[in-house]
C-alpha cells in the first residue's frame, strides 16, 4: 500500500452534470419499461406510468441534490446505476403483480424504494466522515451478531418458506440478516485494520504457503462458527455463504496471505459437507442442483422452481418475449429470489447481460473507490462492501442459473423486500461517502506558503 | 493493500464472467432444449395464443370449427365445434397436447406456421398481433353429411358412410358411428381433456375410430363388382350377357367343403353375368376368381386403389384382398370373404371408379385454403389415381349395377326419376354370427354426380340384416341429399 498511496492523487472532476444526465436517462429507461409492460399486456400505456416515473424521478432528484450538497465529489456513476437496477426491479415486480402472483406488490416496493432513498440521504448527511465507524468496530460486531441471532429467538422469529430469517415487529416483517451484513463488514474492516500486521506476518512456512499461528486462527474460527450456526439454525445457506465469503475476502485484502483463503475454503467446504451429512435440507438442495433435470425431483418440487426459472430463461432466448409477454407466474417467487429468471424470459439474454453489466459496473466503481482511498480502514471497508455486493449477485444469480447450488438470497435492488432495499441503499451511501472522501482533491495552496501548508484531515 | 484489492477486483471480474458465460449458455445454446422441454408449459400456452383458422364446408357457408377470442391472457383463443358429432371424425379436435382429424392434418395452415404463410407471419410478429391462421374449406356436403349421420345413428348400429363426387374425387360425406362430441376434447385443460379422452378411449364401441378410413372389413358381395371387372377386362368378348355356370354348390378344390349361395338359394344352374350379379349368386363369382387366378385379381384390385395407402390428407388404412393361398381361399376372396378387407372409403372409390367410366379419381377432403385476408392460398385440383377398367367394361358394369337396383337386392335405393346403380353386400364374419351389411351405389347412372358406400358393422345391436335391407336406404337418402331431390 505504500507505493500506490504515495503517488499524488490526480485531480478529479465532480462531473455533476454527467451524473444528472445519466440519472435522467436511467429514469427514462424505467418509464419506457413501464410503458412496455402495459403495451405488452393489453396494448395500453399503464395509467400509473407517470406516477411511478415522476415518483422515481423525484426521489432520485432529491438524492442527487443531497449528493450535490453533502458529497459533491462522490462517484457520479453509482447513483444512476443503482437507480436503473432498482427501477427495473420495480417494473418487473409491477409486471409480476399484473399476473396475479401472490406477494408481488409494486406499490409496496416503490414505498420501500422511497424509504431506501431516504436512508441513503440520511446516511450521507449524518455520516460526515465514515472513519468514525472505525471507533465502533466492536459495537458493530456485537450489533451484527445480535441481528443475526434475532430470528432464532422464540416469539420474535418466524420460519417462512423453510428459512428462519424473519422477525415480526408491529405489522412489519424484517430480515435483520440484511442489516447484519452491513454491521459485520464494518466490524471486519475495523478489526482487520487493527490486527492485520499480526495476522499477516506471524506464522511459519510450510511447502508453498505461509501458515498462520494457531492462536491467530481464533477470529476465523469464530466467524466460521457463526456462519455454520446461521446455516444450521436459520437454514439460510445463502447468508452463511455470503458472510463467510466476505470475511475471507477481506482477510485476504488486509493480510495479502493466500493461506487464509485456502483455510477459509477448506473450513467452509468441510462445514458444508458435515452439515450435509447431518441436516437433510442441505443435502436436498445439493441434490436438487446436481440432478435438477430429473423428472422425480421436478415433480417432487425439489428442483421445480429452479427448472421453471431455467425454462423461463430458455424460452426468452436471445431477445426475450418482451415485457408483459412472458409467463413469470410459472416460477414460484418470481418477484423475489427468481426475479432474475423472470427478467430473463421477458428481456432475454440481452437484458440479462445488460443487467449483469450494471452490477459489474457498480462493483467496479466501489473497488475503484477502495483503490483511491487513502487510509487502510476505508480501503478495507470499500473493498469489503464492493465484494459482498458482487459475491451476493454471484451466489443468487449463479444459483438461479444453476451455475452453483441454489441458496436463497435476494437479488440486490431488484427482488421484492424492504429490508434488503434499505440495507443495500445504505451500503451504496457508505460507498458514496467514501468515494467523496477519496476523490476530494487535497486542499490547494492559496498562495505560496512555503513549507507550512494547510493539510486537510 | 492495493495489490490484493486488484486481485479481488480480478476475482469479481471472474465471477461476473462466469455468470455471463452461464447465462449465455442458457439463453443461446441450451435455450432450444429448455423451450421444448415437455415440462415447459409455454408451448402449451402458445397453442392458445394463435387465432387459429376456421374449418368450413360448402364453400365457407357452414362452420365446422371456429376460434373464439375469450380475452383471457393465458388461454386467449378457444376452439369450438358448432356442428359437433356428425363431423367429429373428419374435423377432429384441437386438444392441449395433440390434434386429430383435419385439425391435425392441416395444422400448419390452421395455425399459420405453414411455409406458404411465412411472410404474413413475419408481419404479424413485427406488428405485435397474435398470429392468425388460414381457414380450411372442406369438400363435405353438410346437408348430406348430417342426413348420413342421422340415418346411420338411427339404426343403432356401428358403421360408416362415404360419398364422393366420382368425377373429381371430392369427398362429400364421411360419417362414422358411433361418434363423439369434440368440444370437451378441445378445452385448454389437460386434466379435463385427458379424462374425457380416456372415457372415449375405453368405450367398447371405440367412438374415436373413424370407421370410414381407419378400419377394414370384409366387403362381401360388393366385391363381386371387382371380380366381374377383372372377368370382363380379361377378355374383350365377354359382356353382361355372357352365360356362366351357377351351380347351387361349388366344391372347393383340395378341401371337402363346398361353397353355397346366400341362405342356400339356387341360381338355376346357369345364369348370365347380369343375372348372377343382380341376385348376387356366389358360385359363378367364386369360379371366376379361381379361373382368373390370384395375380389377375390382385392386379384388378390394385387398379381401384386397393393395397396402397392414401392421404386425403387424413391417412387411410390400406385395403387388401389378402395374401396368396390356395384356390379355395381365392374362391372366398372373389366373393369378398376370408382375408379380403376393405375400408368403406375404398368401396366408395370402387363405385366412383365405375361411375366415372373406369377412371378412379384420388379422393380428397380439402376444397381450398383461404388466408386470413380472404385470399385463396391453395385449392385441390382433382387428380386421376388410375384407370381401373376400360370405359366399355365400366359401361357393362354400370348396366349390371342398374339392374341390381331396379330388379335385384338393391331395390330400396331407387330414386324417383333418377337411374341408380348399386350393389349390395352381406359379409359373414364368422359362421352363425351376424353379418356386415354393405351397399355401394352411384347416381344418376348416365351422368354420375355422387358415388356412395354404406357400411354397417356386424355384431352391433340386431342381426341378420342384409345390405339391401339396412344399408341401401341410407345410400338412398345420401344420394337424394347430394342430388338435391
Amino acid at each position: 500500500m505504500s507505493a500506490a498511496e504515495a503517488m499524488p492523487v490526480p485531480m478529479t472532476a465532480k462531473r455533476r452534470g454527467a451524473q444528472l444526465g445519466m440519472l435522467a436517462f436511467a429514469v427514462l429507461i424505467v418509464m419506457g419499461a413501464y410503458a412496455s409492460v402495459g403495451l405488452g399486456i393489453n396494448g395500453e400505456i399503464p395509467s400509473g406510468m407517470l406516477t411511478y416515473g415522476l415518483g422515481l424521478g423525484g426521489l432520485m432528484l432529491a438524492a442527487y441534490l443531497v449528493l450535490a450538497r453533502f458529497a459533491p465529489w462522490a462517484d457520479p456513476l453509482l447513483l444512476p446505476l443503482v437507480t436503473l437496477v432498482n427501477g427495473l426491479g420495480l417494473v418487473m415486480i409491477y409486471r409480476i403483480e399484473q399476473t396475479g402472483q401472490d406477494g408481488a406488490n409494486a406499490t409496496n416496493q416503490l414505498m420501500w424504494t422511497a424509504l431506501g432513498v431516504v436512508m441513503f440521504a440520511a446516511t450521507v448527511i449524518v455520516l460526515k466522515d465514515h472513519r468514525i465507524l472505525q471507533r465502533f468496530t466492536y459495537t458493530a460486531g456485537f450489533a451484527g451478531l445480535v441481528l443475526l441471532v434475532l430470528p432464532v429467538l422464540p416469539l420474535l422469529g418466524t420460519e417462512i418458506n423453510g428459512s428462519r430469517i424473519w422477525i415480526h415487529i408491529g405489522g412489519f416483517s424484517i430480515q435483520p440478516g440484511e442489516f447484519a451484513k452491513l454491521a459485520l463488514v464494518i466490524f471486519f474492516a475495523g478489526y482487520l485494520v487493527a490486527k492485520r500486521d499480526v495476522l499477516a506476518l506471524a506464522g511459519r512456512r510450510l511447502l508453498f504457503i505461509d501458515l498462520p499461528r494457531a492462536r491467530d486462527l481464533g477470529p476465523v474460527l469464530i466467524t466460521w462458527g457463526v456462519s455454520i450456526a446461521v446455516l444450521v439454525l436459520e437454514k439460510d445457506l445463502g447468508t452463511s455463504l455470503l458472510l463467510f465469503g466476505a470475511f475471507i475476502a477481506m482477510l485476504y485484502i488486509a493480510t495479502q496471505r493466500t493461506s487464509w483463503v485456502l483455510i477459509g475454503i477448506l473450513l467452509f467446504v468441510g462445514g458444508a459437507i458435515l452439515a450435509g451429512q447431518i441436516f437433510s435440507h442441505v443435502q436436498v438442495r445439493f441434490n436438487g442442483w446436481l440432478n435438477a433435470e430429473s423428472n422425480d425431483l421436478y415433480f417432487d418440487g425439489v428442483s421445480y422452481q429452479l427448472m421453471e426459472g431455467l425454462f423461463a430463461i430458455g424460452s426468452g432466448g436471445i431477445l426475450g418475449t418482451g415485457l408483459g409477454e412472458g409467463h413469470p407466474r410459472r416460477i414460484p417467487f418470481s418477484f423475489s429470489d427468481f426475479i432474475f429468471s423472470a427478467t430473463g424470459e421477458e428481456l432475454g439474454l440481452t437484458g440479462l447481460m445488460a443487467l449483469l453489466m450494471i452490477y459489474a459496473l457498480i462493483v467496479e466503481r466501489g473497488l475503484r473507490t477502495a483503490l483511491a482511498s487513502r487510509d487502510p480502514f476505508s480501503k478495507l471497508l470499500a473493498g469489503g462492501l464492493s465484494f459482498i455486493l458482487a459475491w451476493q449477485v454471484f451466489i443468487i444469480v449463479g444459483g438461479v442459473t444453476r451455475l452453483i447450488p441454489l441458496t436463497g438470497l435476494v437479488t440486490p435492488f431488484m427482488s421484492a423486500g424492504g429490508s434488503a432495499l434499505l440495507a443495500n441503499w445504505m451500503l451504496i451511501a457508505l460507498l458514496v461517502r467514501m468515494s467523496d472522501a477519496a476523490r476530494r482533491p487535497p486542499p490547494q495552496a492559496i498562495q505560496d506558503e512555503g513549507l507550512t501548508q494547510v493539510m486537510q484531515r | 493493500m492495493n495489490g490484493t484489492l486488484k486481485r479481488i477486483a480480478v476475482a469479481c471480474l471472474l465471477m461476473f464472467g462466469l455468470l455471463m458465460a452461464n447465462v449465455t449458455y442458457l439463453g443461446a445454446v441450451k435455450a432450444e432444449g429448455l423451450r421444448n422441454d415437455s415440462r415447459n408449459v409455454r408451448a402449451f400456452y402458445a397453442r392458445y395464443n394463435v387465432d387459429r383458422g376456421w374449418i368450413t364446408a360448402d364453400n365457407g357457408k357452414v362452420t365446422l370449427a371456429k376460434t373464439v377470442d375469450t380475452g383471457d391472457s393465458t388461454y386467449r383463443f378457444a376452439r369450438e365445434y358448432p356442428e359437433g358429432k356428425p363431423f367429429a371424425h373428419v374435423v377432429g379436435f384441437f386438444a392441449p397436447e395433440s390434434s386429430s382429424g383435419m385439425e391435425g392434418a392441416e395444422g400448419r395452415y390452421l395455425d399459420g406456421s405453414h411455409p406458404d404463410m411465412v411472410v404474413r407471419r413475419a408481419v404479424d410478429l413485427i406488428s405485435g398481433k397474435p398470429a392468425k391462421g388460414a381457414s380450411v374449406d372442406l369438400t363435405l356436403n353438410a346437408e348430406a353429411q348430417k342426413i348420413a349421420y342421422k340415418d346411420l345413428a338411427g339404426t343403432g348400429k356401428r358403421g360408416a358412410v362415404v360419398a364422393m363426387n366420382p368425377k373429381t374425387g371430392a369427398i362429400l360425406t364421411m360419417v362414422s358411428v358411433p361418434s363423439y362430441d369434440p368440444n370437451p376434447l378441445a378445452l385448454a385443460d389437460k386434466a379435463k381433456v385427458n379424462d374425457a379422452y380416456r372415457k372415449l378411449d375405453k368405450d367398447k364401441d371405440k367412438p374415436l375410430l373413424n370407421r370410414a378410413i381407419n378400419l377394414t372389413y370384409a366387403p362381401g358381395s360388393t366385391f363381386k363388382v371387382i371380380t366381374a371387372a377383372a372377368y370382363l377386362q380379361d377378355d374383350a368378348s365377354r359382356n353382361a350377357n355372357t352365360v356362366l355356370d351357377a351351380p347351387d354348390s361349388l366344391p372347393l378344390p383340395n378341401t371337402n367343403l363346398s361353397l353355397k349361395n346366400y341362405h342356400g338359394e339356387s341360381c338355376g344352374g346357369r345364369a348370365t353375368l347380369l343375372e348372377a350379379l343382380t341376385i348376387s349368386c356366389n358360385t359363378p363369382f367364386a369360379q371366376m376368381g379361381m379361373d382368373l387366378g390370384y395375380d389377375k385379381m390382385k392386379k384388378q384390385a390394385a387398379k381401384f386403389g386397393i393395397g396402397s395407402s392414401l392421404e386425403i390428407p387424413l391417412s387411410v388404412h390400406p385395403s387388401d384382398i389378402g395374401p396368396e393361398e390356395d384356390k379355395a381361399a381365392l374362391a372366398m376372396t372373389s366373393i369378398g370373404q376370408r382375408s379380403n378387407q376393405m375400408t368403406p372409403l375404398q368401396m366408395a372409390m370402387v363405385a366412383a371408379g365405375i361411375a366415372n367410366r373406369g377412371t378412379v379419381m384420388k379422393p380428397y377432403l380439402v376444397n381450398k385454403i383461404v388466408g386470413p385476408d380472404g385470399s385463396e392460398i391453395d385449392a385441390t385440383r382433382p387428380k386421376e389415381l388410375d384407370e381401373a377398367v376400360s370405359p366399355e367394361v365400366a359401361d357393362e358394369l354400370t348396366k349390371m349395377m342398374i339392374n341390381v337396383v331396379q330388379r335385384g337386392t338393391g331395390n330400396r335405393a331407387q330414386l324417383p326419376g333418377v337411374t341408380v346403380a348399386g350393389k349390395t353386400g352381406t359379409a359373414e364374419t364368422e359362421p352363425g354370427k351376424p353379418s356386415h351389411a354393405w351397399f355401394i351405389a352411384f347416381a344418376p347412372a348416365e351422368d354420375p354426380q355422387v358415388a356412395v358406400a354404406v357400411f354397417i358393422e356386424a355384431g352391433s345391436a340386431g342381426n341378420d340384416a342384409t345390405g339391401g335391407v339396412i344399408a341401401a336406404p341410407i345410400a338412398h337418402d345420401v344420394m337424394r341429399a347430394v342430388l338435391g331431390r
